[in-house]
């Protein structure tokens, strides 16, 4: 589309990428673009790790009886698969990723405010993903993700410190880069680059940045006490030596709660720039949209009761968490309405990433309302501890966050590695992933329902069908996370050269080359126009 | 209208082509707890087939045409955002209400209840009645009764789960939590545990047998050791050596509990509390926590010479030993 900045073969020009060589290059940069890319491959590996435990936990329940492994080995399974998948994969993704590379492109830096820290941030969660390494590899843990007390603190006879020592670590991760990306978009937005100018992404990014910030100390100080209680015997969460055990739970989810809209809303961030672009508009209700991120991101914080129903908090406590759980769903309602406005009028086009966008509100709606019956106080009392829980919180983790996050990557891929992917192998991947992932997480609604509850390695036979169903699901979903593994790393050598901006996308990372220079910018841009500006005729004068 | 209604529901709901979508309706308060989920989920398909079908044909009309497509903007509308954040709240405030005053009518046992201990401990369940029947993993109860489950736990949190009864609640060691139901159909229902609680989590399910209220008294009379609660508590109480402090004619170095149960009790702390099963319990196992005016702190604990079942059992000697009515308590 853009034809003003003339393309120099990639390989001639200096860019991130071929600024210089050396495994001392990547390990000691501080370029945000080549970190994100430290992310990008350690958070892929252990994404692998935290599927190989999914495939394991779905061929098991096959049969009713356990197919695969002991009922001891299965509840470290289901652990080792929540631990890494939330704590090393969804909580980093969108934000380490697809923020490190594009927060200071979008803003018009040349940085990120802290580039040591940023790159402090990547070795803190390698250090901390060695420790749940090494508690993987030396037995395991079997506590569930949730670390609930006093099986956790007291009775559990696996790696729970060393486990809890990786979350412990890779938390102050997060929390630095929150403070990186909140002082970023604070200080350094390109002159002209006014709040109401930033694209949605950065809106989503700095919400989320709050909650990293507010929320991950509280789970370091649960964690903290958990390994007091542990090692040291102080009486916290154990009601045998005078502690409380719902205490762990109130300190848990009042960040874990938090935590899902870590997961989340860098997602939402992702799908405003996918819908704007495909459908060449700008997002409609944009102020809106704005507005409803950091609504998430206050109301978030005051609805972790809701994870606590039946453990017996009063009556009271349940209403006043019942009713802040359905306005919370309020903004993301909002959201949903405003992108599928945005295509009304447009100009859409079916490119990959734009699959990918649709199937996350698709899956996020679905996720989204089946919520609702989780804030209602009676239904839940029900539905909670049940499949349906499981069921509900995939389609807004995997249906939504890993949804945005595979269309993000898409997104941007031209822009990270100067190269196009084989288009009609991503769009069949997207459709292969929305089919697979629906067939393995909607039976789970049913089951929950019928009663069946989660965390069980073995399970009355009234319910095999459903997860035969399940599991044949999770074969095709695999298979569909398998497909851009491939197809991308052979577009990094064989891909077509993709130029500076490939969709006809607004932006200021659509202004620099592909891959951009280290530096970023020549110059750094004055910017004019509102985000989004898709409406003018190019005139040429950008980029 | 609700005849109707549930008609409706019927039709759609069980079986659906011949594959259940929801456990049988086997309690009171179960009909009214799906009548709530099919109106969730409704509003789910709604709004889920609305918004597929809305994008849908926005992707087929306004499909790119030509490469040069430049649409024009649209300006915001604060009417349609005024509309769709409202109708949303609307809709929520309806379910709210719905489902809190379901929650709240359910949340407290009627009078009359009959009552069943039980105990979740690493990985079975161990119930008793008072009349002395005990079982492990099986609760025997009678159709028509409302039934309310006293629950503690000896180790780690449990969850006692009735689906056929739409209730659930976590068993937690050091408290003790109830839940409530009146079966309306005899029969034979799974309970589950269901807050994970270790390596056999998935073990600890069991069967709760509805009955006539025959059938069930036979059961009572055979299952029994000749031994209620109350009575295999006045054992403890003897063995334990309790007798010797807590003398009933006040001579002794204890409080005398003929007639406390239910009364209120103001400790040295100037807190009052009423005597129910909390406080005794706590006054068992850690008798210091909670010093009295009038006596010495000299009770010794007896956390781990009892169990959770044997303390029941002491709760209820005491109780036996004359409570007053519940309401003048207050």
């Amino acid at each position: 589309m853009s034809t003003a900045v003339m393309e120099t073969p990639a390989a001639s020009r200096v860019h991130y990428l071929n600024a210089n060589y050396g495994i001392k290059s990547w390990l000691f940069t501080t370029d945000h673009k080549r970190i994100a890319l430290l992310w990008l491959g350690s958070i892929t590996f252990m994404f692998f790790i935290g599927g190989a435990a999914a495939t394991l936990i779905r061929l098991h329940l096959i049969e009713p009886t356990g197919a695969l492994v002991q009922p001891a080995t299965y509840n470290k399974l289901f652990t080792i698969h929540g631990v890494v998948m939330i704590f090393f994969f969804l909580i980093p993704s969108i934000p380490a990723v697809l923020g490190n590379f594009l927060v200071p492109l979008m803003v018009g830096a040349r940085d990120l405010a802290f580039p040591r820290i940023n790159l402090l941030s990547w070795y803190l969660y390698i250090i901390g993903a060695i420790f749940v390494l090494y508690a993987i590899l030396t037995g395991g843990v079997d506590t569930g993700w949730t670390f609930y007390t006093p099986y956790s603190s007291t009775y559990a006879h696996s790696q729970v410190i060393a486990t809890a020592l990786g979350v412990f670590i890779v938390g102050f991760s997060s929390i630095l880069t929150g403070l990186n990306f909140i002082v970023t978009i604070h200080k350094m937005r390109a002159p002209g680059l006014t709040w109401f100018r930033l694209p949605l992404f950065i809106w989503a990014i700095y919400a989320t940045s709050i909650i990293q910030i507010l929320g991950t100390p509280v789970l370091a100080i649960t964690i903290f006490l958990l390994g007091l209680e542990r090692l040291l015997h102080v009486g916290i969460f154990d009601p045998a030596i005078g502690g409380d055990p719902i205490l762990f739970q109130h300190l848990f989810w009042f960040y874990s709660h938090p935590a899902v809209y870590i997961m989340i809303l860098p997602g939402m961030g992702v799908i405003s720039e996918l819908i704007a672009c495909f459908s060449r508009k700008r997002v409609f209700g944009y102020a809106m949209v704005a507005y409803s991120s950091m609504a998430i991101a206050v109301l978030s914080f005051l609805v972790w009761g809701h994870h606590m129903f039946v453990t017996g908090q009063s009556v009271y406590a349940g209403l006043i968490f019942s009713v802040l759980s359905f306005m919370v769903a309020i903004p993301s309602a909002i959201k949903v309405f405003n992108w599928t406005a945005t295509l009304y009028k447009g100009s859409i086009s079916y490119d990959a990433p734009m699959l990918y966008a649709l199937g996350f509100i698709g899956l996020f709606t679905m996720g989204g309302l089946t919520g609702l019956f989780l804030a209602s106080l009676a239904v839940d009392v029900h539905l909670t501890g049940t499949y349906f829980i499981v069921a509900h919180f995939h389609y807004i983790m995997v249906g939504g966050a890993v949804m945005a996050y595979l269309g993000g990557i898409h997104f941007w891929w031209p822009k990270i590695t100067g190269r196009l992917y084989p288009d009609g192998w991503a769009r069949f991947a997207a459709l292969i992933i929305f089919v697979g992932f629906n067939l393995t997480f909607f039976p789970q609604f049913v089951l929950g329902y019928l009663g069946m509850p989660r965390r069980y390695a073995v399970y009355p036979a009234e319910f095999q069908v459903l997860n035969v169903m399940s599991s044949a699901g999770a074969s095709i979903l695999g298979i569909g996370y398998l497909i851009p593994l491939i197809y991308l790393i052979w577009s990094i050598r064989y891909g077509p050269v993709a130029g500076p901006n490939p969709w006809g996308a607004k932006g200021l990372e659509w202004e620099t080359p592909s891959p951009p220079p280290t530096e970023n910018f020549e110059e750094i841009p004055v910017v004019t126009e509102e985000a989004y500006a898709y409406a003018e005729p190019e005139d040429g004068s950008h980029g | 209208m609700s005849g109707t209604f549930n008609f409706l529901l019927a039709a759609v709901a069980d079986p659906w082509f011949g594959f259940p979508i929801k456990p049988e309706d086997a309690s009171t308060t179960a009909s009214s707890v799906d009548h709530l989920y099919y109106f969730l989920t409704a509003l789910t398909l709604f709004f889920t087939f609305s918004i597929f079908t809305t994008i849908f044909y926005f992707m087929v009309k306004y499909r790119r045409r030509s490469p040069d497509e430049r649409p024009k903007a649209i300006e915001t509308s604060t009417a349609l955002e005024v509309t769709w954040t409202v109708i949303p709240v609307m809709l929520c405030a309806f379910a709210f209400i719905w489902a809190s005053s379901l929650y709240f009518r359910n949340s407290r046992p009627p009078n009359a209840s009959m009552e069943v201990f039980v105990v979740g401990k690493q990985w079975m369940w161990h119930l008793q009645h008072p009349e002395g029947a005990r079982e492990i993993n099986e609760l025997h109860v009678p159709v028509g009764v409302p039934v309310k489950l006293t629950m503690t736990s000896e180790d780690v949190i449990h969850d006692f789960s009735i689906p056929v009864f739409r209730i659930k609640h976590d068993v937690i060691p050091g408290r003790y939590s109830s839940i409530w139901f009146q079966a309306t159909k005899t029969g034979t229902y799974h309970f589950y545990c269901a807050q994970y609680c270790g390596a056999e989590h998935s073990g600890m399910i069991g069967w709760v047998y509805v009955m006539t209220p025959t059938d069930y008294a036979n059961w009572l009379s055979g299952g029994s050791r000749g031994e209620s609660m109350a009575q295999a508590g006045e054992r403890l109480f003897t063995q334990l050596g309790c007798i010797t402090c807590h003398v009933a004619d006040g001579t002794g170095r204890g409080p005398v509990l003929q007639g406390l149960y239910g009364h209120p009790v103001k400790l040295r702390s100037g807190e009052t509390r009423v005597v129910d099963e909390a406080y005794v319990r706590q006054a068992i196992v850690n008798p210091n926590s909670m010093p009295l005016p009038d006596y010495p702190p000299i009770m010794p604990t007896f956390q781990g010479q009892v169990n959770e079942e044997q303390v029941l059992q002491l709760i209820a000697y005491v109780k036996s030993l004359g409570t007053v009515e519940k309401g003048t308590a207050k």
